[in-house]
């Protein structure tokens, strides 16, 4: 059975993002026939050549507008690996959609086209990458048919990359020459460059660890509901939830916080299946020795690695919302399965995303900023960082006037 | 690598699995009034499953619903009948038939109509009847261009209506599941999954599915490339003769839209081997809903169909 990465590909039209897309998915046999020859026809009733974008951009504004309003998600299968590809658009919105993209990838690919090198959107979505910490970055050098497979131009943008990636802490940043037009480097490596000697674009994310999952760091299981047994067979109540770090045993002497109060994992179960052990992102029941006070948001830990419990938090936020955030706002918190009240009490800085500097934020966060805030929260939170932990250090801040959700949050 | 795992690595069905039980999960302890869709078809087959195992020992946090439009295949009514009573969960039944005999929408007649389209107003009622504030549904991101865009949890205003462009972002796994009064929830745990996930799931948990997705002899007429079941409910034109051949149904909705294929597919097995083959998408195979313009699928969402 394969095993699943979930990739976020960032770039415009003008990198050939849509073009890649739709190379990865036609060279990979994802295209069923009905679907291109539906892009053929829609392709040949506007007059125009065939136009793969048409696959993705599946909105009716999208198709008369030309262009990708939001993130896409799309899978695709090859031998060796299952992905799921959120695709996010680079013009408009792009931080927002960026962000969403990135928040769930275990690999971002960036588009750069080969005759610009690193630009300013380049920079962008590399610091979004390293903002979101994704695993892994690849770095795809498209168009390289158009600067004659130039070793040289590859190597100065590689060296440009790596400056980048080095000045925002990416360990990870694979540079990949390719020409997705003529299907060069994409999923089978290409005669036109015979000084490249890693592998085509498909083949290293097949290759790529799925490292983005820490099942040696303390356990985290946040309880989404308690299960009532129906009738005395069932047994006695079971917390459910998900694993969201380290790895967790039958036998552990676990803690229940914010109360704090202690039991033994009995056992661990999927439906009549018993586990011994469970790891990351598995969803489970789990029946401790005694019955103790537990509820929905309540986090269970093993003893001896109680996390911070915090009323105050440094956060980075990217702000989703048109009406500016500013000091002293009143919004919900939803951190795992815990929703509280939050007021930001001050918003320290902006990131500006053409220096990569952290500049002054007098007027509070605008939609797509990226910025510093310190939040206080109504229940204390069990919380870790985000670079601790993606799954844990993670959370969202949602208007309660209007229900929408308008900020991505980090704990700092 | 971060070391030796201390896990093994999960299956991408695994993952697939625990994902969709988390959304399960979420929305169940997030909104009081929520309803699975359950059509008989193979999705909301697995959408049962993974209802047992996000809640059992205990019962599902909610009903069972199917909109009925009177022109289902009877063995797929059978099957859910059968599949509700052995689950031991309630099951509501709205009817297309009951929304027209009380003069809620007017019956389509002649060769080529359909119930489909009429089951969205029977839906918003029962929703509206039972006050239910969210509805699980089996819908994939892999089936139409429209759903690759659409949230997990996805937002349908007082209208049941769908707008694309004004979705909240959704992040990481944190659902916002909070409704106004008269909005609703659609909410999809097996968005990410595709055609051959379920069929393998299907597989792999050994779930009983209707009898019409395996390979049968069926009485059938040709129309537009597709095939029709030769029953009095759907009006053959002139020249279409039926014939008996072997197919299947790759997907299961109203008779009056849905096609067979032809197929000798008898095992689960076999089918999982006829899909991983097949370069025709389900929905483009053996669907007519569609087929009807460009974007036939948004517009029907945005007016609040499933």
């Amino acid at each position: 059975m394969s095993d699943l990465l979930r990739l976020a590909t960032c770039g415009s039209v003008d990198d050939g993002k849509s073009t890649l897309l739709g190379r990865l998915l036609h060279d990979t046999r994802q295209i069923a026939d009905d679907q291109l020859e539906h892009v053929r026809d829609v392709s040949a009733r506007r007059g125009g050549e065939l136009d793969l974008a048409l696959l993705t951009d599946g909105l009716r504004a999208e198709r008369e507008q030309g262009i990708t309003i939001d993130v896409a998600y799309r899978s695709f299968v090859t031998e060796r690996r299952r992905f799921i590809l959120a695709d996010c658009p680079g013009h408009e919105q792009y931080t927002r959609n960026m962000v969403t993209g990135a928040s769930t990838a275990d690999a971002a690919v960036l588009l750069i086209d080969a005759r610009y090198g690193v630009v300013s959107q380049t920079r962008r979505h590399l610091a979004i990458a390293a903002l979101l910490r994704v695993p892994h970055v690849v770095v795809a050098v498209n168009k390289m048919d158009l600067v004659a497979w130039s070793q040289e131009r590859f190597d100065e943008i590689v060296a440009d990359v790596r400056v980048l990636a080095d000045g925002l802490g990416v360990a990870d940043a694979a540079c990949i020459p390719l020409s997705a037009l003529e299907g060069d480097n994409v999923v089978t490596k290409s005669a036109a460059a015979p000084w490249y000697t890693g592998p085509a674009l498909v083949p290293y994310l097949e290759e790529l660890p799925l490292d983005g999952l820490d099942d040696t760091g303390p356990v985290r299981f946040p309880v989404q509901l308690i299960i009532r047994p129906d009738g005395e067979a069932g047994g006695g109540r079971r917390y459910a939830g998900r694993i969201e770090r380290g790895t967790l045993r039958t036998g552990d002497a676990v803690v229940a916080l914010p109360s704090g109060r202690e039991a033994v994992v009995e056992a661990i179960e999927i439906l009549d299946e018993q586990l011994e052990v469970a790891g990351p992102s598995l969803s489970v029941n789990v029946v401790l020795d005694r019955e103790i006070d537990i509820a929905r948001g309540d986090l269970l830990v093993r003893r001896g690695e109680e996390p911070n419990v915090r009323r105050e938090l440094e956060a980075t936020l990217c702000w989703m919302s048109d009406r500016h955030l500013k000091p002293g706002q009143r919004l919900l918190l939803k951190a795992g399965a815990r929703t509280t009240r939050a007021v930001v009490d001050e918003v320290r800085e902006r990131l500006d995303l053409e220096s990569l500097q952290p500049v002054a934020a007098p007027d509070g966060l605008a939609l797509n900023d990226l910025g510093r805030v310190r939040l206080r929260v109504a229940d204390a939170v069990p919380a870790d960082t985000y670079a601790e932990c993606r799954a844990t250090g993670a959370f969202v801040l949602i208007d309660d006037a209007t229900n929408d959700t308008v900020a991505a949050g980090m704990i700092a | 690598m971060s070391g030796a795992a201390l896990t093994p690595q999960l299956s991408s069905l695994d993952a697939l699995e625990s994902e969709a039980i988390h959304i399960m999960r979420e929305l169940a302890a997030e909104r009081e009034r929520p309803v699975l869709l359950f059509s008989g078809g193979k999705d909301s087959i697995v959408l049962l499953r993974l209802a047992e195992k996000a809640f059992r020992p205990g019962r599902f946090p909610f009903p069972v619903m199917h909109v009925d439009t009177g022109h289902n295949f009877p063995e797929v009514t059978a099957y859910r009948d059968r599949r509700a009573a052995e689950l031991g969960e309630r099951l509501i039944v709205a009817s297309v038939q009951d929304s027209i005999d009380a003069g809620r929408i007017a019956d389509v007649h002649g060769p080529r109509s359909s119930r489909n389209q009429l089951q969205t107003v029977t839906l918003l009622d029962a929703i509206a009847e039972h006050r239910f504030d969210a509805c699980i549904g089996g819908a994939r991101r892999d089936e139409e261009r429209s759903r690759a865009k659409e949230r997990i949890f996805s937002l349908r205003d007082d209208f049941g209506g769908w707008d694309p462009r004004s979705q909240r972002p959704e992040l990481w796994d944190l659902y916002n599941a909070r409704v106004r009064p008269g909005e609703h929830l659609r909410v999809f745990p097996i968005s990410n999954w595709t055609e051959l996930d379920v069929w393998q799931y299907v597989e792999r948990e050994g779930l009983e599915l209707p009898s019409i997705y395996f390979a049968h002899e069926r009485s059938v007429f040709e129309r537009d490339g597709m095939l029709y079941a030769d029953d009095p409910i759907i009006e053959r034109l002139p020249g279409e003769e039926p014939f008996t051949t072997s197919v299947r149904y790759r997907t299961v909705g109203d008779m009056t839209c849905t096609g067979a294929v032809r197929s000798t597919a008898a095992t689960i097995t076999d089918v999982v081997a006829e899909i991983a083959s097949s370069r025709i998408t389900e929905r483009g195979e053996t669907r007519a809903d569609d087929r009807a313009s460009e974007a036939a699928m948004e517009d029907r969402k945005r007016e609040g169909y499933f």
